[in-house]
């Protein structure tokens, strides 16, 4: 039986993910021993539109990028998203909180030859809006996070081709946290989305200092009440909580028709 | 009577999405040009609103690549806004983590990207069983880069222990010292690398084409974390006066802005680096420079993937000399960042992997950002890329397509482009 045939695609990202599949490094060889890669534009030259399997990496912000991801998943048996902005739409939708043309006034409008940005005359700047590839075609599996885990990478391509359930977890980043023996955030006067972000990812930011952003997304039932509550009692403001709560999560307040 | 149309729609081994356009026709080029058509992502519009200690969080998104660089172009930003002073523990540090990310952005440029094309391969994969032991040497080198990053910058694509005025996560002695024996252990494998370099690198093409070079220069270290702002024309400048030099403009096919200095383009990276700093490099990236004949002010923009090698081989010295500063004073494993939050303007620049970077932020009083300006290496490039291929196309136009399309890509890939950080990509269509 031949193996089946892996094409990557990306669109409006940072290709870090792209770059977290190359940094398996020699664990790349055991994923060839798996599959064919027919396409992967950010390391290969060759190409070919014969494939089976689609990895998207980005958001999908255009005319000219729906159509394209349209296509692919014409082509594609199997859809698989990697990142938060395939999955959720990403930081830059942050955006989305302003019309287009108000944003490309901001980024273009002070320099020369900016009138071209305008409107959607041209292709290239047209109608600009973030949104996760869910929102556009159905995806079979999504990799949360920002960027994605190599190794969680290799488990859910290992899963799909054997028709195993997703190894993705629905439980909070606090597990993993706990597990690495980490004083919580909230003790050490910070503010952390660990009680209501999906885990998967080992908790590394608040393991270096840092706190959790909930980049993977929340759990299937997040208690987002509770959790505001929490970030009430340590002080949060409304305001605030909303800030935390929108970095990579701001399709939730786009969907109930907020902002 | 000939014609040649050549398209590359969305060319590979860089990253970001681009395209190569180029017709011709009896032997004169009648259009030929460098397209940008990557999604536009708005950062400097989204950011307004955010809290500082989000800034080097968001701005690291914009490459994943470069996304230590970006954390600290941002974070030097803030800290000039807001007068925030770091620490030498500091400063050394994350001199280190540019040096970590510099050693995995150029081995995966070097080895992965641009290898094949010496080699006579589409990519790595193939070279994997015909040139096994080199390839080895390479990934093992990349592991060791991102071991070397993860270590400084608690991971490797979007770091979390560089933070406003320092870091949230300090590694131990050590585990610094164990991290020098690997790199010390290292060299012999860098110099089997450098040495196939080395045999092939005849088939860099010998394209020259003078243009300005900008870089950060300092006076007692080859510069890449402080400096002002310097040019192989001549001229110094502090980095708050960047936009007297990048003067930003929109073109049609570019949804990356260009920039121009005092003549038509310029080019940022690890080229105009060894051009404005050779003086201040190690003495085994010195000799590794004599090796392959690469001498200041070199214009031949094919050679930044040889530059990008004699660095590979000055980080690694330089990282070796820093540690050492790092453990003779002692590491303070406890430090953490003290500041007051107020408002003000300020710009950070660093030159990291692909060349000089400014982020340049506005705050008010409560620490929300309220302006925002990034000006990032490959953008600056592209102006420059364009210029060259008007200058080499002429050149190529004797030769078979397939030639002409592999030298096109050459000439892009060797500005290491990073299309997602300007906005992404390459495609080269060829018509007939």
């Amino acid at each position: 039986m031949s193996k089946p045939k892996v094409a990557f695609f990306d669109f409006a990202s940072c290709e870090g993910c792209q770059l977290q599949v190359v940094n398996l490094e020699e664990a790349i060889l055991d994923v060839l021993a798996l599959v064919d890669i027919v396409s992967f534009r950010e390391a290969m030259k060759e190409h070919s539109d014969d494939y089976d399997i689609a990895i998207i990496e980005g958001s999908i912000a255009r005319p000219i990028d729906i159509d394209r991801i349209k296509k692919i998943r014409e082509q594609a048996s199997i859809l698989i998203t990697i990142g938060a902005c395939a999955h959720l739409g990403g930081v830059q939708r942050l955006g989305n909180q302003w019309d287009a043309e108000a944003n490309k006034v901001e980024v273009y409008e002070r320099h020369p030859g900016s009138e071209i940005t305008k409107g959607d005359s041209n292709p290239y700047f047209a109608q600009i809006k973030h949104r996760a590839v869910s929102e556009i075609v159905k995806v079979d599996a999504a990799i949360p996070g920002c960027p994605i885990d190599s190794d969680e990478f290799g488990k859910v391509l290992v899963a799909l081709l054997t028709g195993k359930k997703l190894p993705i977890p629905d439980y909070p980043v606090c597990v993993e946290c706990k597990k690495n023996e980490n004083i919580c955030v909230f003790e050490t006067g910070g503010f952390c989305m660990g009680p209501v972000a999906r885990a998967g990812c080992g908790a590394p930011c608040p393991t270096h200092g840092g706190e959790c952003e909930a980049c993977r997304g929340y759990v299937d039932h997040p208690h987002t009440q509770a959790h505001a509550e929490v970030l009430k009692k340590y002080g949060l403001s409304p305001n605030e909580i909303m800030t935390k709560r929108t970095m990579y999560n701001y399709r939730d307040f786009e969907d109930k028709g907020g902002d | 009577m000939s014609e040649i149309n050549i398209n590359v729609e969305h060319l590979t081994r860089v990253e970001g999405h681009g395209n190569i356009v180029l017709n011709a026709k009896d032997g004169t080029v009648e259009f030929v040009q460098w397209q940008v058509s990557e999604a536009p992502r708005f950062f400097e519009s989204f950011v307004r609103g955010r809290p500082y200690n989000e800034l080097s969080h968001i701005t690291s998104r914009i490459c994943g690549i470069c996304s230590i660089g970006h954390s600290l172009a941002s974070l030097k930003a803030t800290e000039a806004a807001m007068d925030i002073q770091i620490s030498e523990q500091t400063q050394i540090l994350r001199r280190l983590a540019i040096h970590a990310e510099n050693l995995q952005s150029h081995v995966l440029h070097v080895g992965y990207l641009v290898a094949p094309d010496l080699l006579g391969a589409p990519s790595v994969v193939p070279l994997a069983s015909s040139h096994t032991d080199a390839v080895l040497k390479i990934v093992g080198l990349h592991r060791l880069a991102n071991e070397f990053s993860n270590l400084i910058c608690g991971r490797t694509v979007h770091p979390v222990s560089l933070v406003v005025g320092g870091f949230s996560h300090i590694p131990s002695e050590k585990q610094l010292k164990e991290i020098r024996q690997k790199w010390v252990d290292a060299i012999p494998d860098v110099v089997a690398v450098g040495e196939i370099v080395l045999a092939h690198a005849h088939k860099l093409p010998n394209f020259v084409r003078e243009t300005e070079f900008i870089g950060l220069v300092a006076d007692d270290e080859y510069a890449i974390y402080d400096g002002d702002i310097g040019s192989t024309d001549g001229g110094r400048w502090p980095v708050a006066e960047y936009e007297g030099i990048t003067n930003e403009f929109v073109v049609p096919h570019s949804t990356a802005k260009y920039t121009k200095h005092k003549r038509e383009s310029y080019m940022v990276g690890a080229l105009a680096r060894f051009n404005l700093n050779y003086e201040k490099m190690g003495p085994l990236a010195k000799e590794w420079a004599g090796k392959f004949g690469l001498q200041p002010v070199n214009h031949n923009p094919f050679m930044n993937n040889v530059a990008q090698l004699v660095e590979i081989v000055h980080s690694i010295e330089d990282t070796l000399a820093l540690i050492d500063k790092l453990l003779e004073k002692g590491v303070n494993v406890n430090e953490r960042p003290k500041y007051e939050v107020k408002a003000g303007r300020g710009v950070g620049a660093v030159d990291v992997p692909r060349g000089i970077l400014f982020h340049d932020y506005t705050y008010d009083d409560k620490g929300v950002c309220v302006k925002a300006n990034c000006i990032i290496p490959t953008n600056q490039n592209h102006n420059n890329i364009n210029l060259d291929f008007q200058a080499i196309a002429p050149t190529l136009l004797d030769l078979p397509e397939k030639e002409i399309e592999l030298t096109l890509e050459m000439l892009v890939r060797a500005y290491d482009p990073c299309i997602s950080c300007s906005t992404h990509y390459l495609d080269v269509q060829w018509k007939r």
